[in-house]
């Protein structure tokens, strides 16, 4: 059996909600720490200047 | 009437916030429909439907938002239209998180956060599950339209880092406690859950909650996690963690009918875990989870009470049905008498996908194989989901109906009219609906619910029929609803409520067979 290393089930959670701001509402109501996200969909671009970019980041 | 139809390019907002405005806007004096929508196919034709289309519309990009109002009068329809667009500018002040401006962003202001929580529309969810699984989070995607080989792509980069990727089209997850997504306030306790199916999830939570257990930690894998393609890869790695974590005495395992070899190795994976497991494969084989000295339960309720057994071995449990077997029966004849002789098909319309597939098998052994959207029976798969053909069952959460509209369990809108358009059905006998409570649902679903019932029934009524609506409630007294308040709106309207979503499916299947039975014995005189 692989040993997991994930410390997810015994750390307290930290949420970034990125997408229903419902979410992060809930979380917040649960006194859980949350981040949100005002997500928005990404202008579309000149393929090359993507390209570009891409590179850049 | 007159109408007004605005495209504001490249404004996003999200469906539920969308569906929340339009609400309010409706409700202003002098206005028939208002319809705010991102623009995407579905949407477009859902516009067109309620006479909100032009030229414009049909032009508009996905990421173009649509503002579309009838109202009594002109003054009337650009005041609702002023209305609008001043909600949608005006910030939640509401909102106790921080808000940033991206994941980027949230990431540098929140070192310590552990997971990202991905909603977003599916085409741009993949990047964005990609970065943040590069900055090192766990992720629940709750997004649905990712594709599949994104989806492999996802888990194995998942995977080579040491993280839990939850989803693509994961609705629940309860993590120490705290549910994300849709998640029901149960107790905490000992029973740790992987699920394939997010509702599958929120039964078996809501069942053991009831019968006094508690749950460590309830991880969802995506609906696809256990297909061939995919090999189980988030299942396994949520055996391993659940094994791994003191809190966790027993593990139950749910998912809809997986892939043959791939249910062997997550049956091979539970019995060397360590700890008692309880396997729900829905209309899977449950020899082999039984043959590797594991538990098998065929319902979810049923995983719920076996593992309340394994638990509690002496202990009492709650009991597994509101009606003994003699109240049963009477029940079943009492409702079947009141059926006209034309009277002989069932519609099942579902919000939880699980929760359908799980009627699916039930009533199988009462009244056979059941059309659907979801069916894989070759023969029984709906081709034209709006229209139901003999027995039907719906999954109204089925990425059809999902594209730029919230999920039917925020927005009952489309399962209430589509159960008018059942209830206008001369051979329809029986309803059978879900009710799904808990944090990220509909705050008051079962308000909606009841005045639909009652408006189908009395239609019903006028054409001389009798309308039998059966209904489960997956929710706990904790919940935000209140799961008694919404218990009590669906049992005014003559709703029958039953203990489970198999229950009810029992129950529904016992009443077309014996009202068949009737009509048949009828017919031979």
């Amino acid at each position: 059996m692989n040993k997991p290393e994930n410390d997810l089930l015994n750390s307290e959670i930290c949420v970034i909600n990125v997408g229903l701001q419902q979410f992060a509402e809930s979380l917040a109501e649960q006194s859980v720490e949350v981040a949100h996200v005002n997500w928005e969909p990404p202008a579309e671009l000149d393929p090359e200047l993507e390209q570009i970019l891409e590179e850049l980041l | 009437m007159k109408s007004r139809i605005t495209v504001r390019p490249r404004e996003y907002h999200d469906s539920v916030r969308l569906m929340q405005v339009s609400a309010q806007v409706r409700r202003l004096d002098g206005v028939e429909e208002a319809i705010l929508m991102m623009a995407t196919d579905t949407n477009k034709k859902l516009l067109a439907t309620a006479g909100l289309s032009s030229m414009e519309v049909q032009e508009a990009a996905r990421d173009d938002l649509v503002i579309g109002i009838i109202a009594r009068n002109a003054d009337g329809a650009e005041n609702a239209m002023t209305r609008a667009v001043d909600l949608l500018r005006s910030r939640t002040p509401d909102l106790r998180a921080v808000q940033q401006m991206s994941l980027g962003a949230a990431v540098a202001a929140m070192p310590d956060a552990t997971l990202a929580l991905i909603s977003i529309p599916g085409e741009y969810a993949v990047e964005e599950t990609r970065k943040a699984l590069r900055a090192g989070l766990n992720v629940m995607l709750f997004s649905d339209n990712v594709s599949l080989d994104d989806e492999i792509r996802l888990k194995q980069l998942a995977e080579q880092r040491g993280l839990l990727l939850m989803g693509p089209d994961c609705g629940t997850a309860i993590i120490g406690g705290n549910g994300l997504g849709f998640a029901n306030e149960v107790r905490s306790g000992t029973v740790g859950i992987v699920g394939a199916s997010g509702t599958g999830i929120q039964e078996i939570a809501v069942q053991l909650h009831l019968h006094g257990l508690g749950i460590s930690h309830a991880l969802g894998t995506g609906g696809r996690d256990l297909s061939a393609s995919v090999g189980g890869l988030t299942m396994l790695r949520g055996i391993d963690m659940l094994a791994a974590d003191p809190d966790t005495d027993a593990i139950v395992l749910t998912s809809k009918p997986p892939d043959r070899e791939v249910a062997a190795c997550i049956i091979e994976r539970a019995s060397a875990c360590g700890k008692p497991v309880v396997v729900n494969f829905l209309g899977g084989d449950s020899g082999a989870a039984t043959r590797a000295g594991l538990v098998a339960a065929h319902t979810l309720s049923g995983a719920a009470k076996r593992t309340v057994r394994l638990l509690r071995p002496n202990g009492r449990t709650a009991p597994d049905s509101a009606w003994s077997d003699s109240e049963l029966r009477h029940r079943v004849n009492d409702v079947a008498g009141l059926l006209s002789p034309k009277q002989v098909y069932l519609r099942g319309l579902f919000t939880g996908g699980t929760l359908c597939h799980e009627a699916m098998h039930v009533l199988h052994d009462y009244i056979g194989p059941v059309y659907s959207n979801i069916a894989s029976q070759s023969g029984y798969h709906l081709g034209d989901c709006s229209r139901s053909c003999e027995h039907t069952l719906i999954d109204m959460g089925d990425d059809l109906f999902t594209r730029g509209r919230p999920h039917p369990m925020i927005d009952p809108e489309l399962r209430n009219r589509r159960l008018l358009q059942e209830a206008g059905e001369p051979d329809v006998a029986v309803l059978l609906l879900d009710l799904v409570l808990g944090y990220g649902s509909h705050k008051d679903p079962a308000a909606g619910l009841a005045e639909t019932v009652r408006d189908a029934r009395t239609r019903a009524a006028q054409d001389g029929r009798y309308l039998v609506v059966i209904s489960s409630v997956c929710g706990t007294e904790q919940d935000p609803q209140g799961l008694a308040r919404q218990k009590r709106l669906l049992a005014d309207e003559g709703v029958v409520l039953a203990a489970s979503n198999a229950e009810a499916s029992r129950l529904a299947g016992m009443i077309i067979r014996t009202a068949a039975g009737r009509t048949v014995e009828g017919t031979s005189r």
